[in-house]
């Protein structure tokens, strides 16, 4: 599905990405971890052509996607921080963002789900933080795409529309969707993911199975197994 | 293009700050009528707070706007839009709602006054187009600056810093190079000078409308001829509509290199 | 017999005057030339000449005090050749003419009526046009010019004569004239204790007035429009100039009124409206300016040489982009009691002053002054923050030239 060759990003003198290799197959759900500032939300913007790579490569079933758009209408991108323009209400922004792609959208299901009926008129500027997010995930979800995108996806969320994400998120999976996550919640990583690609200094450090993570440091619980790999690199 | 431009329009439109900008004019429209009872002497003072305002709250609005949009760019980004048409939305979406609030705040009195009785709706006419070209120019060098800059504060203070240059510090260096070079033929040099900051181009256009090219006639032929003709109307349009093409190209370039 | 003969001719003299006679010219009367009616005619005689056209010119008339007179506007056509008519008489007039097609020359003064050294003379209700120079006055006294119409097509100025001209003369007066299409529409050279009143001059190539080394003149009510320069009033003493309009002398050298060497003047009740220059005032000395409009002007006045003990009061300075350009720093005129539209002061006592004296000659203007090109930067927002920081410290500009009691509202005038 996702090949990336030889990826660099540079910030200013600060390395981001180093020569970084990746190569994700259809269907699953990955889960990208690393600790702060280790390149996760810089490669999937780079993913997305948000941020522009100093060098190499990424495909997107087999097609070069550097410098095109057309690609981005089968991705589904959940961004970090929901903040929308203030002056529309939810409507109008579910109904723009339907309106900026061409295809079928499920809207009114995703809408029931997550009980935002009584918000559909408000402005978006006067809604919590939790109900943004809310908003942020049926724009994500409505759409029918081969890859999904999740940024810090349970960001504000109570625990009811949590657990209606990680059913939207298993219902994807069913269908076969190649789903990408970054978190810093380990236990709904190891809830959902079937993979971890672990990034450090800009390369990715560890990628397989939470099974195989596990081994490989010899911990019960991921977050430990994480560490574990954090510490060692520090040694 | 045209969707990201209604979106970013009915954002702004719905914004109090459109209001205000539209309120202030309309009530400055009427004060200065009312007051003076003198189109053309309204129009006078119009050209002052136009040519000084217009381009101070085209910059203010187009910093604040980029920033404050920021994650919803960066939606839109994610969406299978070409960046640039994203971009150019954005900035025609802000230039027009300004351009509308400048028109209808200023037009709305003027109508009521009874602008189309009046000998003076040409230049009327030439000052929102002025004002218009302001608007759309500084925006455009907002979104400039603003795209150089990731840090907001840093961008805010730049993009000021430019206002303030072209209002105020160019006019200073200008004028101080003409004493300096007093002993050259500076007629030339005057009108290059004029034709490389919109605002000043922008006053003289208008100056020159309201009859006071006799004045500047007064410093030599150049100027008068240049800009008494319609040949010299027609160059200053064309150049101010440079001044807003160039900074929309250099937005599209930025772009391509931009990380968002 | 000798005694006889004197008493004879006496006699026959004051039989003519007392029993004059009228000498009609038409196309079919017995005399239907002007020149053979002039040579029929004696002292007291009048000439009556009907309508019709009189291809004439060179016309001469001299020592005879007749009265010409025309009916219905007679033509008479010059054809471009010399003067018309040229007159050296005592207690004559000349109405109701049409006098067209003057010779041009380069060398030569050709005038549509030419007077010399005559007194006690009338020249009113003519209509002159196609003149090289109209009426043409020299060396004669007691005059009166009124309600002409004199016009020229002149397109340059070494190609065109004046309307009204008059050199070395005294005690004239040029009314209700209207002159147009000329070099300078009325020039005085020379002439005293004249009046000039109710004129209207406009169009002409060079000034509408053009007054020079003519002392104890006054010219009052008289409309100056559009004219090449404006009016130039030069080396004259005690003139007096009242209630006149001057208005859109636009040009890039341009003034409504110029004033140059000019001591004890008066000018009073004047507007100065929509000029370059509303006065500019070069080397003159003892001047009251009372209760002059000036507005919309370029600068409203603009003094260029060393001016002393003038006094401005009860002007009104409206709407002028330079109220005043000042070019020394020393300064011995007075500015009290004038309207200043720019005025933002305040008065607390509503006594009608302002309680803040009123700066009238801006930093801007200063520069202006030494760079002209600099006016390119008018109604720029720096322009305004330099003349605020000079207002507040003056450095460039005469510490002592302000208006210490500018007034709040402007100030009653006929205009």
């Amino acid at each position: 599905m996702i090949q990336i060759n030889n990826l660099h990003k540079k910030f200013g003198k600060l390395v981001v990405l180093d020569g970084l290799d990746l190569e994700i197959n259809s269907g699953g759900i990955f889960a990208i971890l690393g600790p702060n500032g280790s390149g996760k939300t810089t490669l999937i913007k780079s993913v997305l052509g948000m941020v522009i790579p100093n060098d190499g490569d990424i495909k997107i079933n087999e097609q070069s996607v550097l410098k095109k758009w057309e690609y981005r209408n089968q991705i589904n991108y959940l961004p970090q921080i929901a903040n929308f323009p203030a002056n529309l209400s939810v409507k109008e922004l579910i109904a723009m963002v339907k309106n900026l792609r061409p295809k079928e959208a499920n809207d009114n299901d995703l809408i029931k789900l997550f009980s935002l009926e009584p918000f559909l008129d408000k402005k978006l500027g006067n809604l919590s933080g939790g109900t943004k997010q809310k908003v942020n995930i049926v724009l994500t979800f409505m759409f029918d795409s081969e890859l999904i995108i999740l940024d810090e996806p349970t960001t504000g969320l109570d625990p009811i529309a949590l657990i209606h994400l990680k059913e939207l998120i298993q219902k994807e999976k069913s269908k076969g969707k190649t789903i990408l996550i970054t978190s810093h919640i380990m236990s709904f990583v190891e809830e959902v993911a079937d993979e971890i690609v672990f990034l450090l200094d800009g390369e990715i450090y560890f990628k397989g199975s939470i099974s195989a993570l596990k081994k490989q440091t010899n911990q019960v619980d991921l977050e430990h197994a994480i560490a574990n790999l954090i510490a060692k690199e520090n040694v | 293009m045209f969707k990201i431009l209604k979106y970013s329009f009915y954002d702004l439109m719905r914004s109090r700050w459109s209001y205000v900008y539209f309120a202030f004019y309309l009530a400055l429209g009427f004060v200065l009528l009312f007051l003076n009872n003198d189109i053309n002497k309204a129009i006078i003072t119009l050209l002052n707070i136009i040519i000084v305002l217009t381009p101070l709250i085209g910059t203010i609005f187009g910093v604040m706007y980029f920033y404050n949009s920021k994650e919803f760019t960066e939606l839109l980004l994610a969406q299978p839009i070409k960046r640039s048409t994203i971009f150019l939305g954005q900035y025609l979406g802000i230039s027009i709602s300004l351009t509308l609030s400048l028109v209808l705040g200023l037009g709305i009195p003027f109508l009521i006054y009874g602008l189309f009785e009046s000998s003076a709706i040409f230049d009327f006419g030439l000052l929102l187009v002025v004002g218009s070209f302001l608007n759309f120019i500084f925006v455009a060098l907002a979104f400039n600056v603003a795209l150089s800059n990731v840090n907001k504060i840093k961008g805010f203070g730049y993009a000021i810093l430019m206002w303030l240059f072209l209002a105020v510090i160019y006019d200073g260096l200008f004028l101080i190079s003409l004493i300096v070079f007093n002993e050259y033929p500076l007629d030339k040099y005057s009108l290059f000078a004029t034709m490389f900051n919109p605002i000043d181009l922008s006053r003289i256009l208008i100056l020159l409308k309201l009859d006071i090219s006799a004045l500047l006639g007064y410093t030599g032929a150049v100027f008068k001829k240049f800009f008494g003709t319609n040949f010299g109307l027609f160059v200053s349009l064309f150049v101010m509509v440079l001044w807003v093409v160039f900074p929309v190209w250099r937005i599209n370039r930025k772009l391509r290199k931009k990380d968002f | 017999m000798h005694k006889i003969s004197i008493l004879l001719i006496t006699l026959l003299f004051s039989a003519t005057s007392l029993f004059a006679k009228q000498i009609e010219v038409c196309a079919t009367c017995e005399i239907k030339t002007i020149k053979e009616a002039i040579s029929l005619a004696d002292d007291g005689d009048e000439i009556i000449i009907k309508a019709g056209i009189y291809k004439e010119h060179g016309v001469i008339l001299i020592d005879k005090s007749v009265k010409i007179t025309g009916i219905d506007f007679p033509v008479i056509d010059g054809e471009n050749k010399e003067t018309i008519l040229s007159v050296r008489a005592d207690n004559f007039s000349i109405s109701g003419l049409k006098i067209i097609n003057v010779g041009q020359s380069y060398t030569k003064d050709f005038a549509g009526i030419l007077v010399s050294r005559s007194n006690h003379f009338t020249i009113e209700n003519n209509i002159l046009e196609e003149v090289f120079f109209g009426i043409l006055i020299e060396k004669s006294h007691n005059g009166i010019v009124r309600n002409n119409t004199v016009s020229g097509s002149g397109m340059n100025q070494a190609g065109s004569g004046n309307g009204v001209h008059m050199w070395h003369s005294s005690k004239m007066k040029v009314s209700n004239n209207t002159v147009f299409g000329l070099r300078d529409g009325i020039y005085f050279e020379f002439v005293k204790h004249s009046e000039i009143f109710d004129n209207i001059s406009y169009e002409n190539l060079r000034y509408g007035l053009h007054f020079m080394f003519s002392n104890n003149n006054e010219y009052h009510d008289n409309i100056f429009t559009n004219n090449g320069a404006g009016v130039a009033v030069m080396f004259s003493k005690f003139v007096k100039m009242k209630n006149n309009q001057f208005i859109d002398n636009w040009g890039s050298a341009s003034y409504g009124l110029l004033l140059k060497e000019i001591y004890d003047a008066e000018i009073e009740d004047n507007l100065f409206s929509e000029n370059t220059i509303g006065i500019s005032v070069d080397g003159s000395t003892r001047i009251n300016y009372k209760r002059n409009t000036f507005l919309r002007n370029g600068w409203a006045i603009k003094i260029v040489g060393a001016c002393y003990e003038n006094d401005f009061s009860k002007n009104n300075f409206l709407h002028n982009a330079i109220d005043l350009s000042y070019n020394s720093k020393i300064n011995t005129n007075t500015f009290n009691n004038n309207y200043w539209s720019d005025y933002t002061g305040y008065d607390l006592d509503k006594d009608g002053v302002g309680d803040v004296p009123y700066r009238p000659v801006k930093l801007f203007s200063y520069i202006v002054h030494k760079t002209p090109e600099t006016i390119v930067l008018l109604r720029s927002l720096f322009v305004d923050i330099i003349n605020f920081s000079e207002k507040v410290s003056p450095v460039f500009t005469p510490d002592n030239l302000l208006d210490n009691n500018p007034l709040m509202q402007r100030t009653d005038d006929t205009n």
